[in-house]
């Protein structure tokens, strides 16, 4: 079951109004309305649309508003965690009502991901003093199997004639996960279909601590460190680990298991510098390491042409890599005692992404801007590991992902 | 990749120390002032960026608070 249209026109009426419906009583602080719409399609897989809409008002006094609503819509295949076989394989749905097969030597897909995901938040950022500012915010977001409610609070503080701010905010965020068909119990076989129902839960608390330094008249830089500690349900009730036996074959596919508990540190900065013919260079890397012991470096690079026309382009490059969790397990075998933990999930195992892409933008008229972003995303991984034998050589157990990002923004005053 | 951690530790602890050599005068500010100077700039891109990384890689966050949880990883 999806969110229905009807619904989803309603709310989306609804809190356009909300957000839009004030600005009717004309005054001088318009609001900054930011929209874009994203299409996002991977090759033979996962396609997504996602429209947003973002107003801010400034309410004097450095006081500002600021709401935005999206709405996400997921459609394709995700890799499941299965190995391919030389044999014709049969999944069961999540559900447990139906089945699919998934052809020889092929990865397996489920073909039934279907998901709509609306998302509601609000700041409010208001100055306590002459250098000390707060910010309030809280996000509620909804999808068919999943829903989450967060607040959160910043306080900014300059010091230095507001040459350097330090930030610290605190971030608190609640799940409920109600998966379809009942969570697995974690390693059962999905033939079993042993699953719990009720309502699972998962609670993530983030500091934050960041320095934002102004070099000089055209240059700054921003360093922020991360703590984040969740807990409660971290599995992915809708992945499978295979089991294999002495030929590489698969024998049966379990649901796999994921702790309870995952702490996360990262450290993230960036530079930015402009030019003396206003063109704007942008540098930025985190380091993230976690106790599930995935490590991962992204740097980002992107320099924008302003150019005299009112036209900006902006090349982008992003590059990524990931170290595997310490449970993260292409497939287990049928002669191995069971591990407490183990996930096949593609997006815990060692990988390298890169994304290219380059956005170009126009001032149409005075505070209407409008602008495109193409972008192509590839992941990789080893398709042939060391740990791979018998059948299993001659697959693709780490298959690329290969995606187009398109995406198009309106800026306007209202 | 470990050389852009250390060089990270090191902007930590000098900006931490205040910096006071570094910066501009009020007046001075015309360029910083800029929207496309802003740290955030483009912020629907960043929210964008953040949802997509997330539902396909291990790591997130790191900029600022994601804004909202996803049931996408």
């Amino acid at each position: 079951m999806q969110l229905s249209k009807k619904k989803v026109a309603g709310l989306l009426s609804a809190a356009t109004c909300s957000l839009l419906g004030s600005a009717a009583q004309a005054d001088e602080n318009p609001w900054d309305v930011d929209s874009a719409i994203l299409y996002y399609s991977e090759t033979d897989r996962v396609m997504a649309i996602e429209p947003v809409i973002s107003a801010t008002k400034d309410l004097g006094d450095d006081a500002s508003v600021s709401m935005k609503l999206v709405l996400d819509s997921l459609t394709g295949a995700s890799a499941s965690g299965a190995v391919p076989s030389t044999m014709v394989q049969t999944f069961t749905t999540p559900s447990g009502n139906s089945s699919y097969q998934v052809n020889p030597n092929e990865t397996p897909l489920d073909d039934t991901f279907l998901d709509t995901r609306l998302s509601y938040s609000m700041n409010w950022e208001t100055p306590i003093d002459r250098n000390n500012r707060r910010n309030l915010g809280f996000n509620v977001s909804k999808e068919y199997d999943f829903f989450s409610l967060s607040g959160n609070a910043l306080w900014d503080h300059d010091s230095n004639q507001k040459n350097t701010t330090y930030s610290y905010g605190i971030n608190v965020e609640l799940d409920a996960i109600d998966p379809v068909g009942g969570a697995p119990r974690p390693l059962t076989a999905m033939l079993a279909q042993d699953k719990t129902s009720g309502t699972e839960s998962r609670d993530i608390v983030d500091l934050l601590f960041g320095v934002t330094q102004v070099i000089n008249r055209s240059s700054l830089f921003q360093v922020n460190l991360s703590l984040s500690e969740a807990s409660g349900y971290m599995t992915d009730p809708y992945k499978f680990v295979s089991v294999v036996d002495v030929t590489g074959e698969p024998t049966s596919q379990l649901f796999e298991s994921r702790p309870d508990s995952r702490s996360r540190q990262s450290l993230f900065g960036k530079y930015k510098k402009m030019f003396s013919n206003k063109d704007i260079f942008t540098i930025s890397y985190r380091y993230m390491t976690d106790d599930w012991g995935i490590d991962s470096n992204t740097f980002d690079f992107s320099y924008r042409f302003n150019m005299k026309e009112g036209y900006f382009i902006e090349p982008h490059l992003r590059l990524y890599d990931q170290s595997a969790a310490d449970f993260y397990r292409y497939f287990l075998t049928d002669s191995e005692p069971l591990p407490q933990y183990a996930s096949a999930d593609y997006r815990l195992g060692e990988m390298e992404a890169t994304t290219v892409g380059v956005k170009f933008g126009r001032e149409i008229a005075e505070q209407h801007v409008w602008s495109a972003r193409l972008e192509q995303y590839v992941q990789n991984g080893d398709g042939s590991p060391d740990v791979a034998f018998g059948q299993l050589t001659q697959q693709d157990l780490y298959p690329d992902v290969d995606a187009l990002i398109l995406q198009f923004n309106y800026s306007f005053k209202w | 990749m470990k050389a852009g951690y250390y060089w990270l530790v090191i902007c930590t602890l000098l900006a931490a120390s205040g910096c006071s050599s570094l910066g501009v005068k009020p007046w001075e500010r015309n360029l910083l002032a800029r929207e496309d100077m802003l740290m955030d700039a483009a912020a629907l891109d960043l929210a964008f960026d953040e949802h997509i990384y997330f539902s396909k890689e291990a790591s997130s966050g790191g900029q600022g608070f994601a804004g909202g949880g996803c049931g996408c990883n």
